[in-house]
């Protein structure tokens, strides 16, 4: 289903907590919410689910315009980090829980709930008691409760915060298949830029209450808004000068064979091998590229900047956002 | 060597509250036990007594009395916690604080308040009762159930809400069951106050309702049947003991529970109103009866005066001594009993916060097994060799003392458990040897919870009536002991005089519970 928000604003006891914020998702459109602690991501959710009211601006579901709607009657599901599951009902009291509140009879919830669960790949797990899941499986046991009731939209706060490593990278890949299959319309809030690049068809970045840029992944890798959405992405070779900032994307910089620079710092990072080289001017670069023969550290090493890297951005400051 | 003498350290600190509490409560009820049970050297059971219609009607009125004040309690305690727990609004702190003032009030002092509160007629009735109770006993319901609630994980409720369940059904579904354990203990806590109350039952009951704890006191001290007293002191005994067990169990559930509360916000909409109502009703049904008595203590005849304060000076029929002399007593008993409580009460919670459960249990005990059967038990024990103690006044602080001990025990034994360990350790290392962090560590974390638990023994000790009314000679009456005296006695003129000395009371417990708060606050700030 379709959602739209219309230039909402959320002030809590006086203090602007979200200024607006507009955009809009076509039916089956995944968008991620990316922005530090404290940005308003999260109340932006909170306005959509309606569990809080916008003091301005206005929240449409297919059409219709749902701002005064008290959550119950919204038909979202929310999934919450560390699932927030009912701690006084076993698993199939918890999946089933939307379905007894709408009045699902005993049988044909029970079918519901079995439903849910597979999707999920937690059939079987019905009569589980849930201090006995671990967090994956609690968090998947959270997801089957929202869709059980087969919301038009799904919000994910965080929904893989409390997971770590592996896990979180499966849970991720699961995640992202399930909105496929089902194509549902979903916005998932997180701090963390792979899991936005890696779960959003788009990537809303929240700052200070306020969008600073929403694109598709790789439009916001090729064009960052300003030289701030470039640092939060984590971009390093930035330069500022006066109003203007030139970034330059680290895969954009080649290093090979020469004498024009020298190498600072090199690690790897899985796949890829990262280098700090200081060149000739005193400038430092960040290169990102593939391959496993990389320079050492204190090497001299010839650069190479693609132009097709490099983009030419706003300085941020507070004269911008005014 | 070392461990050697640890353990037989850690022996002697729980044989000393072990060896008094076996002396001062076991004795005392092994000696109604025997009463009871054994007649003439051979076993004979009070059959008779628990047979008789007025022993099942005494029985079935305490029990039903004690529901029906823990239901209206919930009912009144729960629109409270509700709104404490969930909404900061205007005069949010004064409804806080006037809901401790009735718990820390003497029971004879409520008592007072709600027969100068009702009209002639009421005073003395079941709705005298039943009010009195509830007023009691709300805080223990806003307290337990308030701060259960305002830890509730909030986010469920979200969820709730986008699951599609109404604010009814969030209530319904998932507050309530989330709050049962913590329902099911303050009920159970309300329940066995209630089933206990003495002081209350005496004063507001009058002459038509007796619960067990009051028919012991009247057959014993009255009619001196001391086997029937005993009989009865053997049913509520077991009564207590069921709900002390149940209690427990509930309480063991209550633990366990993670806690990620929302801090209060203001409400809004509808809540507005309906929180507006709950404070102001609060309000109005906590300071009421305060007032009430304030008020009756002032009133001579048509006009206002100190008259009855003034009385309080002078001989009176009603007591041995001048009222004055009461006021005098209780506050060389409640010194006493102080400094036994904390004798016995500190070891004692040592012990307990090393996890010596049954010793915990053992503790509470006195708790739960009411005031007036304390009472009822040091009649029958110290009445003859080896100890004969009756005629000496030193019963009436230790009496005092066996009630305050586990009020002493749970407000210590929180802050020893929660001191933390790495903190002696890390003295340690900079080379303080174990005295110096006796000394410099473990004493100053425990000055501000010892001042409170010598506060709260001390206000215990001056409001005690149940057990000291037993045990107190006509000639050194405390001020509860010389309250009741005067209500026994007709006339406006005596219950203006009890309710001076009420006021009197009141003020003493409450310059002790300000005291024992300041005296830590002040060196903290330094």
């Amino acid at each position: 289903m379709r959602l739209e928000l219309e230039s909402v604003g959320v002030r809590l006891e006086g203090r602007a907590i979200v200024t607006d914020v507009s955009f809009s998702l076509a039916d089956g459109e995944r968008l991620a919410l990316l922005g530090p602690s404290g940005s308003g991501k999260t109340t932006v959710l909170r306005a959509i689910a309606g569990l809080v009211r916008p003091t301005e601006g206005r929240v449409v579901l297919g059409g219709r315009d749902v701002s005064r709607t008290p959550p119950h009657r919204r038909g979202i599901g929310l999934v919450f980090q560390d699932a927030a599951l009912f701690p006084h009902r076993d698993v199939a009291g918890n999946v089933g829980f939307g379905l007894q509140v709408a009045g699902v009879s005993g049988s044909e919830r029970l079918a519901r709930v079995r439903e849910a669960l597979a999707l999920v790949g937690l059939a079987d797990a019905e009569r589980r008691d849930t201090t006995t899941l671990s967090g994956g499986e609690a968090q998947r046991v959270a997801l089957a409760r929202a869709l059980a009731t087969r919301p038009e939209v799904l919000l994910l706060d965080e929904p893989l915060g409390a997971l770590d490593g592996p896990l979180r990278l499966r849970l991720q890949t699961d995640l992202r298949q399930l909105f496929e299959r089902l194509s549902l319309t979903a916005v998932h809030v997180t701090h963390d830029v792979g899991e936005a690049f890696a779960l959003g068809d788009r990537v809303a970045i929240m700052r200070e209450g306020r969008l600073a840029q929403i694109a598709p992944p790789d439009e916001l890798w090729r064009r960052p808004a300003d030289d701030w959405v470039a640092r939060f992405l984590g971009m390093r070779n930035i330069v500022v000068d006066g109003e203007r900032a030139t970034v330059t994307r680290p895969e954009a910089v080649r290093v090979g064979p020469g004498d024009d620079a020298v190498v600072v710092s090199a690690e790897r990072d899985g796949a890829v091998r990262r280098l700090v080289v200081r060149c000739g001017d005193g400038n430092e670069l960040e290169s990102v590229s593939i391959g496993v023969d990389a320079p050492r550290v204190g090497d001299r090493v010839a650069v190479e900047v693609d132009p097709a890297g490099v983009a030419e951005v706003p300085v941020w400051g507070e004269h911008v956002s005014d | 060597m070392d461990r050697d003498r640890r353990a037989l350290r850690r022996v002697a600190a729980a044989a000393v509250p072990v060896a008094f509490l076996a002396v001062f409560f076991a004795w005392p009820l092994a000696a109604i036990l025997e009463r009871s049970l054994v007649v003439d050297g051979a076993v004979d059971l009070p059959l008779d007594v628990l047979r008789a219609g007025t022993t099942r009607e005494i029985a079935w009125f305490t029990l039903w009395q004690a529901s029906l004040s823990t239901v209206l309690t919930l009912a009144a305690g729960l629109p409270l916690a509700w709104a404490l727990a969930r909404f900061r609004f205007r005069g949010r702190s004064l409804v806080e604080a006037l809901v401790l003032v009735p718990f820390v009030l003497p029971t004879l002092v409520v008592a007072t308040a709600f027969i100068a509160l009702l009209p002639g007629g009421l005073e003395r009735s079941l709705w005298a009762i039943l009010l009195a109770h509830v007023f009691f006993n709300v805080a223990v319901v806003v307290r337990v159930v308030g701060a259960f609630w305002a830890g509730l994980d909030a986010r469920l409720l979200d969820v709730a809400a986008t699951l599609g369940a109404s604010p009814r059904e969030r209530l319904r579904y998932v507050t309530l069951p989330l709050l049962a354990p913590a329902l099911a203990s303050a009920a159970s806590i309300v329940f066995l106050f209630c089933f206990t109350s003495f002081g209350v039952i005496v004063v507001l009951g009058g002459i038509r309702y007796a619960t067990l704890e009051t028919e012991i006191y009247n057959q014993a001290a009255r009619l001196f049947d001391l086997r029937t007293a005993a009989a009865l002191a053997l049913v509520q005994l077991a009564a207590v003991a069921l709900t002390v067990i149940v209690a427990g169990r509930l309480e063991r559930r209550l633990g366990a529970r993670l806690q990620r509360g929302r801090p209060p916000a203001r409400p809004t909409g509808r809540e507005r109103a309906l929180v507006r109502i709950v404070a102001t009703v609060s309000l109005a049904f906590l300071a009421l009866p305060p007032g009430a008595l304030v008020l009756r203590s002032l009133r001579v005849g048509d006009g206002y005066g100190l008259d009855h304060f003034r009385a309080l000076a002078e001989e009176t029929p009603a007591l041995l001594v001048a009222p004055w002399q009461a006021i005098a007593n209780s506050l060389v008993f409640a010194a006493g009993a102080t400094a036994v409580a904390l004798a016995i009460g500190v070891p004692a919670a040592v012990a307990v916060a090393r996890g010596r459960g049954g010793l915990d249990a053992l503790l509470m005990l006195p708790l739960g097994a009411s005031a007036a059967m304390l009472g009822f038990g040091f009649l029958l024990a110290f009445d003859a060799p080896p100890l004969e103690l009756r005629s000496s006044a030193i019963l009436v602080p230790i009496a005092q003392a066996l009630v305050a001990i586990p009020f002493v025990v749970r407000a210590l034994a929180p802050a020893l458990r929660a001191a933390d360990p790495r903190l002696r350790e890390a003295a340690a290392m900079l080379g303080a040897a174990p005295r110096q962090v006796h000394r410099l560590v473990d004493l100053p974390l425990l000055a501000r919870p010892l001042a409170v638990a010598t506060g709260l023994a001390f206000a215990v000790a001056l409001g005690e009536f149940g057990a000291t009314v037993f045990v107190s000679r006509a000639d050194r009456p405390t001020v509860p002991v010389a309250i009741f005296r005067f209500l026994g006695r007709p006339g406006a003129e005596n219950v203006g005089t009890a309710a001076a000395l009420c006021v009197v009371l009141a003020a003493l417990v409450a310059a002790v519970a300000l005291l024992s708060e300041r005296a830590v606050v002040g060196r903290s700030a330094r």
